[in-house]
C-alpha cells in the first residue's frame, strides 16, 4: 500500500509539475466558461423548464471538453516510460505490475476530476447569488458529477490501454481519441437507424453517454450506468496490465 | 548470491543467450565481458527481473527472479546501460522517490539519500533537475539510485560508458570500495578496468560462456605466443639468425635505429626466453639496453576467445 502511494504521488506530481496540466486546464476552463455562459444566455432568452445544470451538461462545449481531455491526460502514462527507458528502472524496483498500472490510472483519474472542480464553483456561486431555483435540487447538481466520475473512469482506462500499446505519445493520443469518440458515437445509433429494434435500443442504452448525461442532469440515476462502466473499467485495466506486461517481457 | 542455471532467451528469430550457467558468490566483483550483442544486457535484464527467460532458472540471494521476483529485486541494485532517469525530477527528490519505492522510509530514507549523495559525489547538484545534468553526473545519479537501499547485489551494465578518464577513475575507485560490502556483477568494454577491479571474469560470446576465471589465470592460459623485445648493438652479428636458433623462438623481426638493433621475438606460450637471450648476448659480446617480455593482456584473451571462429 505504501508503495502504491509512493507511485501515485510520483504520477500526480508529473501532472502538476508539467506545463501541460496548466495548458489543459486553461482550455478546459474556456470551454466550461462558454458552456456556462451559453446556459445562462439560453435561460435568459425565454422561460424554460431546464435548470442551468441541465443546459450546462448537455451543451456542445461541454462534450467537446469532455471528449478531448482524455487523450491529452492519458497519452503520456505508459508511452513515455517506454520511450525514455525508465520502464527498466521502474520495473526492476520491487514494485508489482498491477501497482504501476493502478497508480497511473488513479493519478490520471484524480487529475481529470480536479479539472471539473472550477465548474462546481460556478454553480455554487450562481446559486449563492440568489438564483437557487435555477440550479435545481442538490441531487440534481451532484448527479452529473457522479456520472462524470463513473464515465471518466471508463475513458481514463481506455486512455491507459492506448498508452500501453505504444512508445509514441502522439500515437497513443490518436488511438485514445479514436476509441473515445468512436464509443461516444455509439450513442447515435438509435438516431441514425430508422425504426431501430427494441433490442438495439436496449443495448445502446448501456453505452449512450449523451442519454446518461441527459437523465443524470435531470437528477434521474440509471442503475445500468453503475454496472456497465465500473465493470468495463476493470476489464480495460486488466487488458492494460496484460499489454504492459507483454511489451516489457518482449522487450 | 547469483545462481544461473541453463538460462536461455530467444527473441523471434534470434537466440540471445543459450544454456548459460554460472554462479557469483558473496563478496565477489565479477566482470561480465563480451562483444556487443553477445547477450550481456539480456542476461542482466533477466537477472533484474525485467523480463523472463525462455527457459532455465536464475536466482538472487536464493529468490527465483521470476517466481519470487519481488524479494529478489529487494536484494538488487541495478544500473541499466542507458541510465534512464526522470528528467523532470531533482536529484534529491529522485533519490528519495526511489528509496521509498524500495521500501525505505522516515529517518532511514533521509540518511541513506545523504550517504549515497556523498558516496557518488552528486551532492553539489542535489537540487538540479536531472534533465540539466551532464552525462557524468547522470551516471553517478544512476549509481546512487542503485545503491540507495543498500542492496546485497549490484548489477551494473557498462557503468563507465561515456565518462571522461577522470570520471572513469572515480567510478572505478567507487566500485572497488563498494566491493568490500556488496557483490557486484558489471559489464564493460574497458578491459584495463576489469583487470584492476574484478576478482573474476566471465567472458560470453554468442550467448555462450567462453571463459570464467580470475583475470590472471585467463591471461596465463592464453594460447597466443608472447613477445620478447631486445634492443642491442650486435656488431657484425646477424641477430635474427642467432636468436632463431634458441629453442622456443617462433620468429624474429628486426628494425635498425641509430645503430641499435630492435628485435621483436615471438616466443611460444608460457616460455620465458630472456635468460637464454641474455646468455647469447654475453657470449657474443652484444651491448644490450633493453630486454623485456611483453605480457599478454586481458585484451588478448578477449580477442582470442571472441574472434577465434569469426
Amino acid at each position: 500500500m505504501r508503495r502504491l502511494l509512493t507511485l501515485l504521488r510520483r504520477e500526480l506530481s508529473v501532472f502538476y509539475y508539467s506545463p501541460i496540466a496548466y495548458i489543459v486546464l486553461f482550455f478546459f476552463l474556456i470551454l466550461n466558461g462558454l458552456s456556462f455562459w451559453f446556459a445562462i444566455a439560453l435561460l435568459n432568452r425565454a422561460p424554460s423548464e431546464n435548470t442551468v445544470v441541465q443546459v450546462f451538461f448537455n451543451s456542445a462545449f461541454f462534450w467537446i471538453a469532455y471528449l478531448l481531455v482524455f487523450p491529452v491526460i492519458t497519452m503520456r502514462l505508459f508511452a513515455e516510460e517506454f520511450k525514455l527507458g525508465t520502464i527498466e528502472t521502474l520495473m526492476t524496483a520491487p514494485v508489482r505490475d498491477w501497482e504501476v498500472v493502478a497508480s497511473k490510472f488513479l493519478a490520471a483519474l484524480i487529475f481529470y476530476l480536479s479539472l471539473w472542480l472550477p465548474s462546481l464553483l460556478y454553480f455554487i456561486v450562481f446559486g449563492w447569488l440568489g438564483n437557487r431555483s435555477a440550479i435545481g435540487s442538490a441531487g440534481q447538481l451532484w448527479a452529473p458529477y457522479l456520472l462524470l466520475l463513473i464515465m471518466g473512469m471508463f475513458n481514463v482506462a481506455l486512455g491507459c490501454l492506448a498508452s500501453a500499446f505504444t512508445s509514441n505519445q502522439i500515437v497513443a493520443a490518436m488511438i485514445s481519441l479514436v476509441l473515445t469518440i468512436g464509443f461516444f458515437f455509439l450513442t447515435l445509433i438509435n438516431y441514425v437507424v430508422n425504426n431501430s429494434s427494441p433490442f438495439l435500443r436496449d443495448i445502446t442504452a448501456y453505452v449512450a453517454q449523451l442519454d446518461h448525461m441527459d437523465s443524470f442532469s435531470r437528477g434521474v440515476l440509471d442503475s445500468r450506468v453503475f454496472v456497465f462502466y465500473p465493470s468495463m473499467t476493470f476489464l480495460l485495466l486488466v487488458m492494460t496490465y496484460q499489454v504492459f506486461q507483454y511489451r516489457r517481457w518482449r522487450a | 548470491m547469483i545462481k544461473v542455471e541453463q538460462l536461455t532467451k530467444k527473441y523471434p528469430g534470434v537466440t540471445a543467450i543459450s544454456d548459460l550457467s554460472f554462479e557469483v558468490g558473496k563478496g565477489e566483483i565479477v566482470g561480465f565481458l563480451g562483444p556487443n550483442g553477445a547477450g550481456k544486457s539480456t542476461t542482466m535484464r533477466i537477472l533484474s527481473s525485467f523480463m523472463p527467460a525462455t527457459s532455465g532458472r536464475a536466482s538472487i540471494a536464493g529468490h527465483d527472479v521470476f517466481s519470487d521476483s519481488l524479494r529478489a529485486r529487494m536484494h538488487l541494485g541495478y544500473l541499466p546501460e542507458s541510465v534512464p532517469l526522470y528528467g523532470d525530477m531533482r536529484v534529491s527528490e529522485y533519490l528519495r522517490y526511489r528509496g521509498s519505492l524500495k521500501g525505505l522510509s522516515g529517518k532511514k530514507l533521509r540518511n541513506r539519500v545523504e550517504v549515497v549523495k556523498e558516496l557518488c559525489s552528486v551532492k553539489d547538484v542535489e537540487n538540479q533537475l536531472i534533465a540539466t545534468l551532464s552525462k557524468g553526473y547522470r551516471q553517478r545519479v544512476g549509481l546512487a539510485e542503485a545503491l540507495v537501499h543498500e542492496p546485497d547485489l549490484l548489477i551494473l551494465d557498462e557503468p563507465t560508458i561515456g565518462l571522461d578518464p577522470n570520471q572513469i577513475r572515480q567510478v572505478r575507485e567507487l566500485i572497488k570500495s563498494l566491493g568490500e560490502r556488496h557483490t557486484i556483477l558489471l559489464s564493460t568494454h574497458i578491459l584495463s578496468e576489469v583487470e584492476m577491479t574484478c576478482s573474476r571474469v566471465i567472458i560470453i560470446h554468442r550467448g555462450k560462456i567462453e571463459a570464467s576465471d580470475t583475470p590472471e589465470n585467463l591471461v596465463g592460459q592464453i594460447r597466443t605466443s608472447g613477445t620478447v623485445k631486445v634492443e642491442a648493438k650486435t656488431g657484425s652479428d646477424d641477430p635474427v639468425q642467432m636468436i632463431e636458433k634458441i629453442p622456443g623462438v617462433k620468429n624474429v623481426s628486426v628494425n635498425m635505429e641509430d645503430g641499435w638493433q630492435q628485435c621483436s621475438i615471438r616466443v611460444e606460450a608460457n616460455s620465458d626466453l630472456r635468460e637464454a637471450i641474455f646468455r647469447l648476448a654475453i657470449a657474443r659480446h652484444w651491448v644490450v639496453r633493453e630486454l623485456t617480455q611483453e605480457r599478454a593482456t586481458l585484451e588478448d584473451v578477449f580477442v582470442e576467445l571472441t574472434q577465434a571462429d569469426d
